[in-house]
């Protein structure tokens, strides 16, 4: 059965497998696709380039994954391999597909950060950050949020980002066979995940910073917690530099291992660290600033080889910058409201209910129904460790979105693995699966 | 004298005023953003325009909205027939620092569109997820299959007339006699 059956009117289209197709059975076009051609080529030249390759019987189609350590998730890749050399790779996604956009549109926007923070699990707080700035944006209070809950929220991202590239840091290691570096880079996490436990009352999934503000204040001794996760981290990272930056072995692993140039990252849509990789300066954070981020001094790591070795020291240097940025956030940090003090958006405080029919009604009113957004479409994106989030939401005036759709970087930068594997051996792919940083919850969605 | 007199008399003179137009796709603002309402037909070569002479160097992503059961008004500019699917595209120019979004209406009874994977390679991955969740054909994809559901899913999960949680349990090879 099949819901629709649209007029085609010529087009071909498979409904069917997802799995790479055998050399023989696939069109040019196909195979320079799979093969990782970004610049569209002429038929002539593409058949050329095509049976220029080796025949049928002297390649071999492989899984990886889906479940394979290395793989971060539930990625599965199809690899045709001539030798121990990559020639085609293929991603297949989908396997943790739950249907979280759709979802989306049955939650309230209140509700709304709870689903969207499990999309990114290695950075939560990024993606609800990107909902909550879509919604004040349809709400039209974007330019009143109090700058306290502002920067709470630049606080905690920042908080996170270093939390993330520091998993970045243990699965890399880890994969390159420097098994103790995951342990070092789960036990700093950890420190850090502490840090944002205090603060928000979770070790991930936050549901922190919600459209108006942000969930709760700052808790009393956050700062001596912040700072000593900020102390820890410094010295930590001169180990990761003795133990991987520097150390021989690790460099061959990675260097000029998996090259993508800046054409072809920017062809593809790859952001974040990938772009930064080629030597694009391309920081969100700093090209089209969001929150305070105007406010506060820091450098923007670029790479100049765009491979796998590149990818990692933009990630070590960008916790360092993030530390960079936090300390700033400490000293500037104003005093204020932590959420923007609108009834019809922000729950009354607790006190106020006992005593105020109006503030219980409203109380009950925004946990039961949810507030009402104006119709509107509206797109606003942050910089998450893996590159730009963009969060589109359709609004229809009333209290739940029409339509939530979260752009993840992940997702897009999973089109660069094809290109960056070609060519390369099949030990090398582990190295360029992981220094992709994919995160499937934030793929599959 | 400055270039700016216009002496001949321009359609500006015309009392209602004439909605700003780029490329030939109308323009409107919502929210601060910029969207241009361009036509099925036109897409690929706008976005190609975009590229090549507004720096718009960047496809961030093409996704989709079934607006079946949306009942306010859809903010479309005269001239623009409001149709079931739309697609929308977002584009990003690195020099000019600016985002831009195309919006494009798509009929229900027809739901192709044409692909950009010839002027943006980075939008295969979004188009067969469109493909995927909401049934939106488009032509001259290389590889359209389905992404994130399984391909042997029937229906398009993300139009709003799919219906959720009443939907029998779909696994590939599994017995569909009832449950014990």
């Amino acid at each position: 059965m099949t819901t629709v059956e649209p007029r085609r009117s010529g087009i071909e289209t498979s409904e069917g497998a997802q799995e790479m197709t055998g050399r023989s059975s696939a069109g040019a076009e196909e195979l320079l696709r799979q093969l990782g051609a970004t610049l569209r080529l002429s038929e002539s030249e593409a058949a050329e380039l095509v049976n220029e390759g080796p025949s049928e019987d002297q390649t071999m189609i492989i899984n990886m994954g889906p479940q394979h350590p290395s793989t971060h998730g539930v990625l599965r890749l199809m690899l045709e391999l001539e030798g121990e050399t990559v020639l085609r790779t293929k991603p297949i996604v989908g396997y943790l597909h739950t249907g979280m956009e759709k979802t989306g549109e049955d939650l309230t926007y209140l509700q709304g950060a709870t689903n969207v923070t499990r999309m990114d699990y290695a950075a939560p707080l990024f993606s609800e950050l990107a909902f909550a700035l879509t919604t004040e944006k349809l709400l039209g209070i974007a330019e009143d949020i109090p700058p306290r809950a502002q920067w709470i929220r630049m606080l905690l991202t920042e908080l996170n980002r270093m939390t993330s590239h520091l998993l970045f840091l243990a699965t890399n290691g880890m994969d390159m066979g420097a098994v103790s570096m995951m342990l070092y880079g789960w036990r700093d996490r950890e420190e850090g995940l502490r840090t944002l436990e205090m603060i928000t009352g979770l070790r991930m999934n936050h549901n922190y910073i919600r459209p108006g503000g942000v969930a709760a204040d700052l808790p009393d001794g956050w700062r001596d917690q912040v700072l000593k996760f900020l102390d820890g981290v410094p010295p930590s990272l001169a180990e990761y530099d003795v133990l991987l930056t520097g150390q021989p072995i690790y460099r061959e692993r990675l260097q000029g291992v998996g090259i993508i140039t800046a054409e072809e990252a920017i062809a593809l849509g790859a952001t974040g660290p990938i772009l930064r990789s080629t030597g694009v300066p391309w920081d969100l954070r700093r090209d089209l600033p969001y929150l305070h981020y105007d406010e506060v001094d820091f450098d923007v790591v670029v790479g100049s080889y765009g491979d796998c070795f590149d990818r990692y020291a933009i990630r070590i240097n960008e916790v360092r910058e993030s530390i960079k940025i936090i300390r700033q956030i400490l000293d500037q940090l104003p005093r204020g409201d932590y959420r923007i003090q609108d009834k019809k958006v922000t729950p009354p405080p607790r006190a106020r209910i006992d005593e105020s029919m109006e503030a219980l009604i409203h109380h009950f009113k925004i946990f039961t129904e949810g507030f009402k957004v104006p119709e509107g479409e509206a797109y606003a994106a942050v910089e998450s460790p893996r590159g730009e989030l963009g969060c589109y939401i359709v609004a229809d005036g009333t209290s739940k979105p029409y339509r939530m759709h979260i752009r993840g970087p992940s997702f897009a930068n999973l089109q660069t693995l094809p290109h960056m594997m070609r060519g390369g051996l099949i030990a090398d792919a582990v190295a360029v699966i992981s220094s992709v940083d994919p995160i499937m919850g934030e793929i599959d969605r | 004298m400055s270039d700016d007199t216009v002496v001949e008399p321009g359609p500006e003179a015309e009392a209602a005023p004439e909605p700003p137009r780029r490329h030939g796709a109308l323009v409107t603002q919502h929210h601060g953003d910029t969207v241009l309402h361009a036509s099925r037909a036109d897409l690929a070569t706008i976005v190609r325009l975009l590229r090549d002479e507004d720096g718009f160097n960047m496809c961030l992503d093409v996704t989709a909205v079934d607006y079946l059961t949306y009942e306010p008004d859809r903010a479309l500019p005269p001239g623009v027939t409001p149709e079931r699917f739309e697609v929308v595209v977002t584009l990003m120019s690195h020099s000019e620092r600016v985002r831009l979004r195309l919006r494009v209406q798509v009929p229900e009874d027809n739901p192709t569109c044409p692909s950009l994977f010839d002027v943006h390679p980075g939008t295969e991955a979004s188009e067969r997820e469109v493909f995927d969740l909401f049934g939106v054909i488009f032509e001259g994809h290389p590889d359209l299959t389905r992404i994130l559901m399984p391909e042997d899913w029937d229906g398009h999960p993300l139009r709003k007339d799919h219906a959720m949680g009443r939907i029998p349990v779909q696994f590939k090879g599994a017995d569909r006699q009832d449950a014990g």
